[in-house]
Order: C-alpha cells, then structure tokens, then sequence
C-alpha cells in the first residue's frame, strides 16, 4: 500500500509514508528509475540541533554494492516485502550504468506554521539501466507491478517511443527547472490494472535520433601534470544556460598530503580572468586536518569556467602508506551548490499535492530551484619509497663499520715481528746448482 | 734456511693489552649500552598489590537494628537494651489497621541506609500479622518478626537475641544475601560445581554486569493488511518501566526505545489443536523462533553494552488465537516466554476484537497495561531480581509503582558488587600475569595509571564492603571495573607484541658478529698462551 499512517496519542501529526517510482526513457534506449520513499514521524527526535556545528566527511575509496543496499532496505518499514522495495533485486540493480542511493534526514514542518518540528527521512535510489547489460539487446523494456510516472515529455505522439498499456491520466510537474508531462500509473486505483492483478508496463522505442537536454550546470574534474613531484588540479563548471549568469559555491577539501598553492589559484571563464566574489580558505596543518577551500564564482552565460590551482606531493612517513601505495590517493569530490535559475516557472505552493522526486529541496522563489553537484573523485600517485631501504641501510652500515672496525682492530693488536727474509726461488735454485758445481753459495 | 727470532716480549705485551682493554671496553661500556638503547618502554605496575589480589578474602558486613516491641521482653530484660525514642504502639493498636501501613509507618520512623536492615520483634500474641505467618517483610527493608521468646524467663539479653538467631538469620537471608548468592555471583571465578542448580539457573539467565544496558521493545505485525496496530509505548514506558529503571541508576545506565516491525514472521509453523480451536507453539520449538526476527531487530551500532530485546507479537489473522504450551503441555497463563541473556517474547492475540466480515484493515489498540506487566516482570529477571522463594512461613510484600522494593534491590546491588570485585581482579591478575610472561609489551604510563587506580578502586571497595556501606562499595566496584577493562583493553600493549626473532637476528648479525669474532679470537688465544707459559714455567720447576 503506498501510505501507511500510524496515529501516535501524543503529538497530533501522524506518522507518514509514502513512496514512489519515476520512470524516464532516454534517446539512446536506456532506462533511467528513480526510486523515492518518504517516511514522516510526528516527534521531535532530536531536541537540540544547532545549525552552527557543520559536519562534513567524505570517503572517496569506498564502493556502494549489496552490503550498502541491504542495510539501506532495511529502514523501509515493510523491508522488502511490500511496496515498491520488492523490485529493488541486486543483481539487476548493480548491472546498470549508474546507480546511486541516499539517505536524508531532516526536520520539516507540518503545515503552516510549524510549531512542533517532525523529522523526515527521505530515501532516494537512482539507477540506469543500460540496454545492452541488462541482458536483453531488444529496445524494449518493462516492469511489472504504487504510483509510477513515465516521463513521456520527449514524446507526445509517441514518436520516440511507444508506451502501452495506455493511459489517460497525465500530469504535469516541473522537475529541475523543466516542464516535463508524465503518464501516471496509480497502483491504488483498481482501474488501472484491470482483471489481470499485475501491471506489464511496456516501452517499445520507435526511432533512433532525437538529442537531450543538457542539465543547465554540470562539473568535472581531473589532474594535470607530469612526474610526482608537482601537479594541477583543474575543475571545469559548465553553465548552460543560454542567456543566464548565476553564482556556483564551490567547495574543496583537499587532503594534506596535496600541498597546495593557493598563489597560483586562478579561474578563468571564456579566457578571461573570473575574479571570486568570495573566498574562504583553511590552510592544512600535517597529518590533522586538510585543505578548505570555498568561492563563490559568477558563471556567465553559455560558457566553462575553470578553476585551477597546482600543488606539491608530499613524502609521508614510512608507516603512513597503506599496503597497496602505488594504487594512488584518493582524493574526494568536490560540491557545486548553486541557485540555477528555471526554464520555467515554478509552484511554490507547499500544500498542495506534489510528486516526491520534484518535492525534495523546497522552492522559495519561482524562478530558481537549488542544485548540488559532486565531481568525480581523484585518484593522485604520490612518491613512494623503496621499502626494502631500511634493512639495505643495516647492512651496509653494519658491514663498512665491521670492516672498519677490524682494520682498526687489527693495527692495535698486531705484534711485530722482525723477520729475516727467505731467499728468492731464484736464488734458491742457483745454490742447488753452485752446490752441485762446487762453488761457493750465495 | 732462515731463522726466526725469538718474539721481543714488550711487543708481545703490547699486543695483548691492547687486546684485553679493547675487549674491556666493549663489555663494560658497550653491553649496558645497548641493552638500555633497546629495551622497550615499561611503567611500574603495583605488582605487590595486584599478587595480593590473587588470595582476596570478601568479608561482607550486614548492618542490621533489631527493635523489640512492648510486651516482647520482660521489664529486667529491656533495661539491658538501651532506650529507644520510638513510639509505635498507638499505631499497632488498632486491629482494623493493614499491614501495609503499619510498615509504611514504620519506615517514616528510621532513615535505613543502603544495605541495611531492620527487623522488629513484635509479641506473639500480637494480632498485626495472621496466625499462620511468621515473619513480614515489607517494601523497604523493615521486617517484622514475630517472637516465640517471651516465656523465657529469667534468661539475660545475650540468651534471648540468642535465641532469636535463627530466625533474624532466616530474614537476612532472605533480605540480603545467603551462601548461593554469593556463589552465584562468583561463578566465573569458582570452580562449577559448588552452586546449586536453581541458582544457576538464576545466573545464567540474569545479564552479567556492565556499566549501560539497552533496551529496545518491539511491535511485531506480520499481517499489515489485516491488522493495523496502535500501541501507546511512551506512555506505558513512563508509567511502568522508567521508574524501574529511575530506581536502578547507581546500578548502571540504561537507554531505551522502541520500533515497529512489519512483515516479521516467527521461524517456526504452529500447529493447530483442535482440542483448545487455537494454534499452539510448544515449548520445544520456542528455541527457534528468536533467530529469523533477530536479523531485522537492529541495535545501536555506537555501543557495546549488552542489549535487551522485548517483543510484542500480534499473529495474523490465519494463524489465530496462538498460544504457547509448557513442558506439561499446559497454556501459559501470561502467553509469554523470554530467552536468557536475550529478552522476552509475548503473544498477544487479536481475534476476539473483530468478527468475519469486518473491513479490513482493522484498527487494534493494544492493551499495554497487561503486556507492560508481563514485560516488567521480564525485566526483573533480567536484571538479575530473582524470584525470590519465601521460605515457609514468610510473607512478601509485593513491590509497589517502581516495580522493586528497596531489598530487592539491596539484594542486587550486593551480588553485583560482589560480581565486579571478582571480575575486576580476575581482569587485572591476568594482565599483570600477561605483562610479566611478554617481556615485549610495552606499557604505557596511561596503563600503568589505570591499573593503580583500578587496584585501588578494588581495596577501597572490598574495605567498604567489609565496614557494610553497600552504595560506596558499589560505587568503587563499577569504579574498578571499568578502568581494568580499558586497561586490559587497550590497543597500545600490541604495539610491539610481535617481533619474530628471525628479524631480530637480522639485524644484529651484521653488526655484532664482525665485532665480537676477533675479540672472542684474540682473548682465546691469549688464554691458550697464558695456559702453555703457566705449563712451561711448572716443567721448569721440576
């Protein structure tokens, strides 16, 4: 059942839960599902929060797979019994081309007037499914079995492609600053699957061009630099929209062992100097804590802008390197948050009934929705010494001391002795034959 | 032919001066040298003090007031007792006057501390207690005593409290500790075999002692679709669980909360009985129920402290009425069971809330009154509250809102101070046996302090123990516990554990081996030369 409502005696909210499925066909004939289940509680859990203690870790090493899903599955009040957890099988969900999963916890008001805080969870699970691993080779997709919406902007007339079983129930959201229509499966409307108690839902692509929509911001980022000595961390932000300059926050935590130079910091948009309209910079200390790095840059209009800075490798301590040294560092993401102005405008009207996976991040104004982006992760080689050096050092050390030592010993303690030198072999040999010949011997 | 001179004897002298005080040197300067450059770090443990621990002797003390009542010792007798300012008897006079408030009247008139006991002689003809009942043990460590001594004429003070020692002895028995008690609590140290079965039984089933427990109780609905379940747990904890808990905290911290489980189903099928028309859960197969909700039950991952699990569940409608069967095939009254060192279970059955062809879902509230009881009485026997069997002619009072009386607890807390004295000295023996063996470890100074301090949190609560203040003792007991625990616990003793001593070899070898070699030769050889003049000079004589 998609709400499960549980009255609690003390606090008048109920406790809420919600979930949902939003299904989006892309041109190149992959699936992109994203999961969405909302679970409200009508308490206050934690009395006290103070939003001046900021806390953020990162650990760019680590891979999501089952041991991550299951736990994650496991906050679902009914687990993966019901609801729409049931699709959610590990062995098709990591066969895909991406696949992420979050959890947030937060306070949120119920109603206008928010006298009593209630704390949401919300958990999100985005995944793309690509055609060829998934095993099927066909350009056709379906699942079976809440609410789902299809997202059939991209084709109105069913020229990308075909979805059946039909349906006339349509609804419009805006979803990231885009107007997109959706075809809405109801899953408690009876109506909806008929006779048979399963929903086949079918997408069939008709044709083979048609190009997206690129998202309005995007980042990347990558190392440059040769040798292990020095190196330069570019980070590309990408604005996209056409005519609309709006301010990214970028943040960096560098780690120590990367020494940056922050003389050498500079962002260029469309090959100009883009001077920060804000700095804020914590410089490292050693083995405590890394480098803080956050600008708020002015992206103009259609353009890249790049933020470089270069920095030395350090030598870290002999016992400081994990086993594997030469797989390299990691180095975590970096997050663009940013107030991305709307194609469209946008509801902010909070009460009436919206989908959960347009609903996350509550829109204040109408012609901006917030944004937060992660960069890819680095993986940097540091200078990594031979670690067979200490026990060469002990026995080159250990053997010139004892040949040294011995010499030495060997003067102080040598007795001298004075010797009358032995005859030559030849001169040996001429007093055999003198003797022989009877003349006097040498 | 060449001939050899004979050696200039300075330079032989020269030569093995040169040699001796070269080896001199190397063993008096350089031994000492590098013996002390590569010893490891040891602090100085208390090592008598921990050897003393090895042989400790528990003497536990019982302050214990007895009071006798007018009309229980003749006049010469009471004037060998010294004077006593309370004045009960208007309050005894009355018949219609319970037992319960005459106890609650005599607990105003003494301030009792931790530990102790008192017990009031009252005549035997006295109507405050039925015939048949001997003694009276109420809910704050008073007992009344009824005496059996009054016709004893002529007999002095010593004569009558000596006749009365049986009986006071029975009471303390049963209001502080007796001889099981105590080996229940030792049984870690004790050799197995010297407690009876029921205290074991008792032991076993009672979580060992720690500083926090967590307690997480449960709602079990495997039918949502059927069964919508309310149940009121923060009112029902507030009312029957915290003030347990209020009463416990010197004993040790406790965190509690609680959660809703749908879709948990019980490892095993019951099978239905036409005889009872219900579906029934014997006794044997209780064992393997816990295991499959035991994965979903979840526990703070931030703690160690053992965890106690109460759940509660509703069966869905096709497998209802389901009750449990004892050994004796009999329906248990309470439908409960509890796993020791686990948590309980209780079955609480729905099906007479709705009838055949009711819209489903169902809206069910849950009585938590009764299963707060059944839960509550768990606990306790978690806790360690045993069920106390009342020797024959005792009456026990029964506990009031805070769900224990106040010997109870000292019971408890007796056995638990008991139980951390002999754990904290088994833990801080066998580290300093360890210690000793390893010659690698090193110690730390933060190691060292912990131990002192833990040796003497240790004598400081056996001393307390002995002079009978039972809180201070328990105090210096979790005291001691948990700096021997972080003692023994500590990471920093394995820095240097393991050095193979092939690698010590390796790098010695090289050093020494070329050093040592030509000292070795040189002072041989001189041996011999000392040995073959010494030969010589004795062939001469002759």
């Amino acid at each position: 059942m998609p709400t499960l409502t549980l009255a609690s005696a003390r606090s008048p909210f109920r406790d809420e839960f919600a979930e949902e499925l939003a299904i989006r066909p892309l041109h190149s004939g992959d699936i992109h599902a994203s999961f969405q289940f909302r679970t409200v509680w009508g308490v206050d859990l934690l009395q006290a929060t103070d939003p001046r203690f900021l806390r953020y870790a990162i650990l760019p090493r680590e891979i999501v797979c089952t041991e991550n899903l299951t736990p994650w599955k496991k906050l679902l009040p009914c687990g993966s019994k019901a609801g729409l957890a049931v699709l959610l099988k590990s062995e098709k969900l990591f066969h895909s081309s991406y696949f992420s999963q979050a959890v947030h916890i937060r306070p949120v008001c119920q109603g206008m007037h928010c006298t009593v805080p209630s704390w949401e969870m919300r958990q999100t699970l985005n995944v793309v499914f690509d055609l060829y691993t998934s095993g099927q080779g066909k350009r056709e997709w379906s699942m079976f079995k809440i609410k789902i919406y299809v997202d059939v902007t991209d084709s109105p007339q069913g020229e990308l492609f075909e979805l059946s079983p039909p349906t006339p129930l349509l609804s419009q959201a805006v979803v990231l600053g885009d107007r997109r229509t959706y075809s809405v499966y109801d899953l408690t409307d009876p109506g909806t699957f008929g006779k048979v108690r399963s929903l086949n839902l079918l997408v069939r692509w008709k044709a083979d061009n048609g190009d997206m929509l690129r998202p309005l911001l995007h980042g990347e980022r990558y190392v440059a630099g040769f040798g292990l000595q020095t190196g330069e961390i570019h980070t590309l932000i990408y604005n996209n929209h056409p005519y609309r300059a709006f301010p990214v926050l970028l943040l960096e935590t560098v780690p120590w062992y990367l020494r940056l130079y922050i003389h050498t910091l500079t962002v260029t948009s469309k090959n100009r100097e883009n001077k920060p309209s804000y700095i804020h910079y914590q410089p490292s200390k050693d083995r405590l804590r890394p480098h803080l790095l956050e600008m708020l840059v002015q992206l103009p209009p259609n353009s890249v802008t790049e933020v470089t800075v270069q920095f030395e490798r350090a030598l870290l301590k002999w016992t400081e390197y994990p086993p594997d040294p030469n797989h390299g560092f990691y180095v975590g993401s970096s997050v663009l948050s940013a107030l991305v102005p709307s194609l469209v405008a946008m509801d902010t009207n909070i009460t009436q009934e919206h989908p959960l996976f347009s609903s996350f991040f509550l829109c204040k104004e109408e012609s901006s929705y917030f944004m937060r982006v992660y960069t890819e992760p680095l993986l940097v080689n540091l200078p990594t010494p031979d670690f067979s050096m200490p026990y060469n050092v002990i026995c080159l050390t250990c053997t010139v001391v004892a040949v040294g030592y011995g010499s030495f010993y060997n003067l102080l303690t040598r007795t001298f002795q004075v010797e009358e030198p032995s005859q030559s072999l030849a001169k040996r040999l001429a007093n055999v034959i003198r003797r022989w010949r009877g003349v006097p011997q040498l | 032919l060449s001939i050899r001179p004979v050696l200039s004897d300075p330079e032989k002298q020269r030569g093995r001066s040169a040699a001796v005080a070269i080896a001199a040197l190397v063993i008096a300067a350089g031994i000492p040298l590098w013996w002390k450059t590569t010893e490891t770090y040891r602090a100085w443990l208390p090592a008598a003090r921990i050897s003393e621990l090895e042989a400790l002797q528990l003497e536990l003390r019982v302050e214990v007031e007895v009071v006798f009542a007018r009309g229980t010792l003749s006049p010469e007798q009471q004037k060998k007792v010294p004077a006593s300012r309370i004045t009960y008897e208007s309050c005894c006079k009355s018949k219609s006057l319970c037992l319960v408030e005459a106890d609650h009247a005599l607990h105003t008139l003494t301030e009792t501390s931790c530990g102790s006991v008192v017990i009031y002689i009252i005549p035997e003809a006295s109507a405050l207690l039925p015939q048949d009942m001997r003694v009276y043990v109420g809910r704050s460590r008073t007992a009344l005593l009824r005496s059996q001594v009054a016709s004893v004429v002529g007999a002095g003070l010593p004569e009558v409290l000596a006749a009365l020692d049986p009986q006071m002895e029975q009471v303390l028995q049963t209001m502080s500790f007796n001889h099981q008690d105590v080996t229940a609590a030792l049984t870690d140290r004790l050799r197995p075999g010297l407690s009876t079965r029921d205290s074991l039984a008792d032991s076993m089933r009672a979580f060992k002692s720690s500083p926090g427990y967590e307690i997480t109780f449960s709602l079990l609905n495997p039918d949502p679709k059927h069964h919508q379940l309310h149940w009121d747990v923060e009112a029902a904890l507030d009312a029957y669980i915290y003030p347990l808990l209020h009463k416990m905290a010197p004993v040790a911290n406790f965190s509690v909360d609680s959660q809703i489980l749908y879709y948990a189903v019980l490892g095993v099928n019951p099978r239905y009985d036409a005889s009872a028309s219900a579906y029934t859960l014997s006794a044997d197969s209780l064992a393997h129920v816990i295991n499959p909700v035991e994965a979903r039950l979840g526990s703070n991952a931030a703690s160690s402290n053992p965890v106690l699990n109460f759940l509660l569940y509703v069966p869905d409608s096709l497998h209802s009425p389901l009750i449990i069967r004892n050994d004796q095939k009999q329906e248990v009254a309470s439908n409960a069971f509890h796993s020791p060192r686990w948590g309980g279970i209780m079955v609480y059955n729905v099906d007479g809330a709705y009838g055949n062809d009711t819209q489903f879902p169902v809206d069910i509230a849950i009585d938590m009154s009764r299963v707060m009881g059944v839960f509550l009485s768990q606990l306790r026997l978690m806790l360690g509250f045993q069920q106390t069997g009342a020797p024959p002619g005792f009456v026990l009072e029964a506990a009031g809102r805070e769900g224990v009386a106040e010997w109870e607890l000292d019971r408890l807390l007796w056995s638990r101070s008991v139980e951390n004295v002999a754990t904290a000295s088994a833990s801080i023996t066998s580290l300093a046996q360890l210690l000793d063996q390893i010659a690698n470890i090193v110690i730390n100074d933060n190691i060292a302090q912990q131990v002192a301090s833990a040796v003497t949190a240790l004598q400081a609560a056996v001393a307390e123990l002995e002079a009978g203040n039972l809180a201070l003792a328990l105090e210096h007991s979790r005291e001691a516990i948990s700096a021997s625990e972080r003692a023994f616990f500590d990471p920093s003793l394995l820095h240097l554990l393991y050095f193979p001593d092939d690698q010590k070899f390796a790098i010695y070898i090289p050093l020494f081996l070329p050093m040592c070699v030509p000292i070795l030769l040189s002072l041989l050889k001189i041996f011999r030369e000392v040995q073959q003049h010494r030969a010589e000079k004795r062939a001469k004589r002759d």
